[in-house]
């Protein structure tokens, strides 16, 4: 075997494996449950749906306890998974009026039909370390339960329904600007072709569904605080169970189970043209699975800033905003600087070298300044 | 075909479903037939690391087949790291025989070496590729950059050349020098340094080149002309190893690795790991052959 740099590459990576599985045990704490990660860590396991863009309530649990709750690698490790799935269907468009309503606000009206309502939120509670969790035993779990439920008129619940969205009620003054028949209506699958720019918005949507939230709000942060011009406002974020259907080989609607998501519409104001053209407001649209308000808002955000180019502030630019949030590819790519580079340094380290003797100046010696030396 | 079943997965032969490894054979043999250029495609995940190989690994896996057999080298070395990872999975996966030995290999992939021994008729020689768009550096925007590819619209590249040469006295261009395929594509070469360059030229082996993060495939068919980029007067070279030998054979034609001892001494050593075991196993593997290696003393 010739020279290796990286010596006993198999055995290396083999007992750095058992290493890390020694890291997730060494303990030997009671190992966790599937069915605990996937109900008390609710909001990992969606944003790693949302990330590993497969909705799988289960395996992106399994996921976070394979990677030790690394949100990046479980969701990397779903996305490899969903790879390897095979598509039979594409859904029908989901309906979102039709959503089973878990929480619904919007910030532009003070009333909006059926009411704001909070649902669960972690916005209005006050962020204080709950020690007393430390303690939480079934006993605890049993009669928080029992209190709550308590709590629940069983003879007065209201009647399920739907609520008319926000943007309706834009839509009907006249305030929204018609669909330009020129907006393309396109749609790519993302995952089946690779994007070329410009995007149509499909595509851009669906980018942005899949994206890390942490990158789509630096992002959409940025062109808020000025780094850009967008500052919209919530017209409306609902969170909910929705229907899934595809049509099966006869064409017929088939239900074929419900998903969690969250969505939101952004109200900006369009950009006037002319004095005379009369001004509208825009929609941003986000959604994605589970419940993540920064990662739909920001969507939001970010394709209403996308359909603006303006080179001078990074939000609105398809291809900085597209290719830097996607974060399982932004993290594989930054991590590869560990794999070795010799070769390819060395072939710079020619170019340097030579420079530096072609120089007139060699290099002068670091020479050490006399503090250091009393030192 | 795949099959799901909960928590026990049979993966397809070569983990990529067949309808997606026809698609990239499809693509592949689009880069075949327009040699340098870009050809956007799926890039599915994979279960490595985006800029870890997966678009090596996407051509490999979709041009495998049961009879292959599959070497995989990392900065020349058959044993790093992420080559015996990568080797592993294939292997997992397929099922095929693996080797060391490029004379043997049927199907080699690489990041950033081409093999000092010659490469045959026989071959598929697979580049793991960071960035497939030589005109990144002088132009950030893909839409523009497909557009200049399209017109064959290449001045802002030789004008940075040309910069280069005016600021340092030569072009400073390292691993990865950009190259002229079939008289029209500009192309990265991917990272290999420029000793190996040359070596594309009308080479007898396919060349297929993988960008998985960019999602993107192009090809070098065999017998096809490519030129590194140079001027009139201003020519390509490749790195200079004048007055170094490696330490272990004392051969000087070859791409050579510096090392550094526990006593501080320098010693090079040739990179090539496979080609550095068959010289000090007193072989004489056939070497490839081109202008600037033959003017080169033994």
């Amino acid at each position: 075997m010739g020279y290796v740099a990286v010596k006993g590459g198999t055995d290396a990576i083999h007992n750095s494996q058992q290493l890390v599985e020694f890291y997730r045990l060494k303990d030997a704490t009671t190992p966790l449950d599937i069915k605990q990660i996937r109900s008390q860590m609710r909001m990992a396991v969606d944003k790693v749906m949302g990330e590993g863009g497969v909705y799988a309530p289960e395996y992106a649990a399994i996921a976070l306890k394979q990677a030790e709750g690394e949100v990046f690698e479980a969701a990397f490790i779903l996305r490899a998974f969903r790879a390897t799935l095979q598509r039979k269907y594409y859904s029908e468009t989901i309906n979102t009026r039709e959503m089973f309503v878990k929480r619904k606000i919007s910030a532009s009206f003070r009333e909006i039909p059926g009411g704001q309502i909070l649902g669960p939120t972690r916005d209005y509670t006050q962020r204080i370390l709950d020690t007393t969790k430390a303690f939480e035993d079934q006993e605890a779990i049993q009669k928080f339960l029992t209190e709550f439920t308590k709590g629940i008129k069983t003879d007065n619940l209201a009647e399920i329904t739907t609520f008319a969205k926000v943007i309706d009620l834009l839509k009907n003054e006249g305030l929204l600007k018609p669909i330009d028949p020129s907006e393309d209506r396109i749609l790519k699958d993302i995952t089946r072709e690779a994007i070329k720019f410009p995007a149509p918005r499909s595509a851009r949507l669906q980018m942005l569904a899949r994206a890390e939230t942490g990158g789509l709000m630096a992002l959409g942060y940025a062109s808020m605080r000025g780094f850009g011009s967008v500052h919209p406002t919530v017209g409306e974020l609902r969170y909910g169970t929705v229907q899934v259907k595809v049509k099966d080989a006869t064409g017929r609607s088939r239900y074929i189970g419900k998903i969690e998501v969250t969505e939101a519409e952004t109200i900006s104001t369009g950009k006037r043209v002319k004095k005379k053209v009369p001004p509208y407001y825009t929609i941003g649209y986000g959604l994605c699975f589970g419940q993540n308000d920064t990662k739909v808002i920001c969507m939001g955000i970010l394709d209403t800033a996308m359909r603006t180019p303006d080179v001078n502030s990074p939000a609105n630019d398809q291809e900085f905003v597209l290719y830097h949030t996607e974060g399982i590819e932004s993290m594989g790519f930054v991590n590869h600087l560990k794999l070795p580079h010799y070769v390819t340094f060395q072939s710079g380290l020619k170019n340097t070298r030579a420079a530096i003797e072609r120089s007139a100046e060699k290099p002068t010696e670091q020479v050490q300044s006399p503090q250091l030396q009393t030192v | 075909m795949v099959e799901n079943i909960k928590y026990a997965n049979k993966y397809n032969f070569a983990f990529i479903d067949e309808a997606t490894k026809k698609e990239i054979r499809r693509k592949l043999l689009k880069a075949v037939a327009i040699p340098g250029y870009q050809v956007p495609y799926s890039s599915p995940e994979m279960p490595i690391a985006r800029g870890w190989g997966t678009g090596g690994l996407h051509v490999t896996l979709a041009v495998i087949g049961r009879k292959d057999i599959f070497k995989i080298i990392d900065q020349g070395s058959d044993a790093s790291v992420n080559a015996c990872n990568l080797r592993e999975f294939v292997h997992q996966m397929t099922n095929v025989q693996t080797t060391y030995d490029t004379a043997e290999a049927t199907l080699i992939q690489t990041r950033h070496r081409i093999t000092e021994e010659e490469l045959t008729e026989d071959q598929i020689f697979v580049y793991q590729v960071p960035q497939p768009e030589p005109l990144r550096s002088v132009e950030r925007y893909e839409n523009r950059t497909r557009q200049m590819h399209g017109e064959a619209d290449y001045a802002k590249m030789w004008v940075s050349l040309y910069e280069s040469f005016v600021r340092d006295g030569d072009i400073m261009l390292g691993a990865g020098y950009p190259v002229k395929v079939n008289k029209r594509y500009i192309m990265a070469p991917s990272p290999i340094p420029k000793w190996d360059v040359p070596n594309l030229n009308q080479s007898k082996a396919l060349h297929l080149f993988g960008a998985g993060r960019e999602k993107r495939l192009y090809a070098v068919p065999p017998y096809t002309t490519v030129e590194p980029l140079e001027f009139e007067d201003i020519k390509f070279h490749t790195e200079n190893f004048a007055g170094t030998e490696c330490y272990k054979t004392g051969y000087k034609k070859a791409f050579l690795d510096e090392l550094y001892f526990d006593d501080g001494s320098k010693h090079f050593i040739i990179n090539d790991s496979n080609f550095l075991d068959k010289l000090e196993g007193k072989a004489s593997p056939k070497q490839h052959e081109n202008k600037y290696i033959n003017q080169l003393e033994s």
